[in-house]
Order: structure tokens, then sequence, then C-alpha cells
């Protein structure tokens, strides 16, 4: 056997398998997004679809993510066009729910979507505990590197992104990083604890 | 009789200040089309750098997508605003890294991408002429033959 040319054909081929091999652990579907650890960016939307008492705001009403500092933000990019929102609407809205009088805001943004559609599908969907703000233009899913719905993202308190979510957030997913996101502000969290168990 | 070259007088220079203005109107109007066409053209050449993210290898400058149009009229509206095109896809990296960028910058693991083909390339050249150079070496006489 020649041990030389096998010794190069080896050299050659293990690289080569090496990186496609390493290619196959990836997600080609996977865009890592620069934003976590960064502040997130500022937007004032106005709201379309009013959402529940007690966390309901005024249709018209300008949503500002500066007033919001201090709390932390849940921010679901969603669309009535889209089949993965409907699987994570219940969770949002109950979970929502759960949290009123914590200091934690959800806040719906419709993307590329009318909000007649938007209205319609939350009543079909049998309404929504929380806002929905209109992104006219898709400016503010651009400004958060949104490709795709439902794509959610979890500002802290210090206005950060902290963590970015694609595609539907589990119930327990959703609650451990909100939980997280409240440590980080015990004071105010503790004072009005959590409705567990709904 | 003197009515009347006044008159003419008169008509005479209304019809020069007309033309003079319509002269400068066309100009103003000239110089704002050669703007817009400069504007849609440095739109055209940003956007045909950054990648559609709904899309499969298409630019959002060739991508028909809802998406790719709201950048490619982000990307027009902060040109006009005065960024320079290396500002604008500066702030699509920072929204979305550098997989936006069709043409991935040549530092850290993207030199993979420019160098493997060199590679490739030079060593298919050196296998090559290797294997021309053994099948042109004249064949070793034996021993002893005359």
């Amino acid at each position: 056997m020649n041990w030389k040319r096998a010794t190069i054909a080896a050299l050659c081929a293990i690289p080569v398998v090496g990186l496609l091999g390493w290619g196959l652990t990836r997600d080609p579907k996977e865009i890592v997004s620069p934003l976590p650890g960064r502040d997130a960016p500022v937007f004032s939307l106005p709201v379309f679809a009013p959402g529940q008492p007690p966390l309901a705001r005024a249709v018209g009403d300008s949503v500002r993510l500066a007033t919001m500092r201090g709390d932390v933000v849940v921010l679901n990019f969603w669309a009535s066009w889209c089949l993965e929102c409907r699987v994570e609407h219940t969770i949002l809205s109950d979970i929502a729910q759960e949290y009123n009088g914590r200091p934690v805001h959800f806040l719906g943004v419709l993307y590329n979507d009318q909000p007649a559609s938007g209205t319609a599908w939350i009543a079909e969907m049998g309404g929504q505990s929380y806002p929905s703000v209109d992104d006219p233009h898709a400016r503010t899913a651009i400004d958060y590197g949104l490709y795709g719905v439902p794509e959610s993202f979890f500002v802290d308190a210090s206005g950060r992104v902290a963590y970015k979510q694609v595609g539907p957030v589990s119930a327990v997913r959703l609650r451990h990083l909100v939980d997280s996101l409240l440590i980080a502000i015990p004071a105010r969290a503790a004072a009005a604890p959590a409705k567990q168990g709904s | 009789m003197t009515r009347t070259v006044a008159l003419v007088a008169l008509l005479v220079v209304a019809r020069v200040v007309a033309a003079e203005s319509s002269g400068v109107q066309a100009g103003v109007s000239g110089a704002a089309a050669a703007a817009d066409s400069s504007l849609d053209a440095q739109t055209t050449a940003v956007a045909a750098q950054l990648r559609c993210p709904v899309c499969q290898g298409l630019s959002i400058q060739e991508s028909p997508s809802e998406l790719s149009q709201q950048m490619r009229d982000l990307v027009k509206d902060q040109l006009r605003e005065g960024r320079t095109p290396e500002e604008v896809k500066a702030y699509f990296v920072s929204k979305y890294g550098e997989w936006i960028l069709l043409e991935p910058k040549p530092r850290g693991f993207n030199l993979l991408v420019y160098a493997l083909p060199v590679l490739l390339v030079a060593g298919g050249i050196g296998v090559i002429a290797a294997a021309v150079r053994k099948w042109t070496r004249p064949a070793d006489l034996p021993s002893g033959s005359v």
C-alpha cells in the first residue's frame, strides 16, 4: 500500500468531512440575532386592539417603549395570516393576565397585516388580554431584525433586549423567561406575587 | 403711436421674462430628476448587497416580498437623509447580523469562503501538473539494451 498517497488523501478529506459534519449540526434557518444584550430599539406605535381590562389601552393611544423603562416588556410580533401565532395566542394572553400587577407589560405588534384583519382574528381567537399596536411599513419589525412571525422579544428593566424567541413560545418557557427578568427587580416583583396555577 | 410702441416693448419684455423663468424651472426640475436618479441608483446598489430575510439566496433588490420592498424603502429613506451606503449597511448588520450581507466580510471564519476556492484551484493545478509530468516522462530503458 502506498502510505504516502493515503496520508495525503486523508489530510485532504478530513477537513472537508469535518466542515460538512459541522454544517449538519447547524440549522440553516436559524439566524443569530445581534440584539440580545443591546438596548431595545425604541418605538411609539398606535394601539389598534385595546386588550381587556385591567390590561386594556384605548384604541389610538401611542405606546412608547421608553415609558415602560424599569419594567419587563414582552413584545410579540404576530399577524392574522400566521398559523403558528394561533399556537401561542392563548398562552400569551393567559400568562399576561396571570402576571397582572407585576412589573411586566405584554404588547402585541402587528406585522405586515391590516388592523381590521388583526381585530377580526383576535375576536375569532376569543380575545386578547393585552393590547396590540400597528407597525406601519414594518419599520419597528425591521428595527428588531424580524424575519418572520411569531417572534417575541423580552426586554429587561434596563431597556435591553434580554432574549429573542423565534417561533411560538411555550407556557413553561414564557414563565421562565419573564421570571428570570423579574428577579432583577425583586422589590417590586415581590410586592405583587403572580396568580399561579391558572 | 407711442402707446403702441410701449405695448410692444412690454410684450417683448414679458416674453423674455417668461422664457427665462421657464428655463430656470427646467433647470431646477432637471437637477431634481438627476438627484432622484442618483438616489435610485444608490438604493439599487445597496439593496443588491442585502439579503432578503424571507427568501432563499435573493437580495432585497431582487425579491418581490413585502418585507424586501419595505427594506428597500428604508434604504432609500436613509440614503435620502444623508447616510452613506456603508452606514445604511451597518444599520442592517446591527439588526440582523452579518448574515444580512450577501457577500460576507473577509475576516475571521469568513476568510475560508474566500481562501478555499483558491486553495482548491491551486491544489487541482498541482495534481494536474504532477500527472502531466508523469505521463510525459520518457520510459526507463531496460539496462543492457542497445
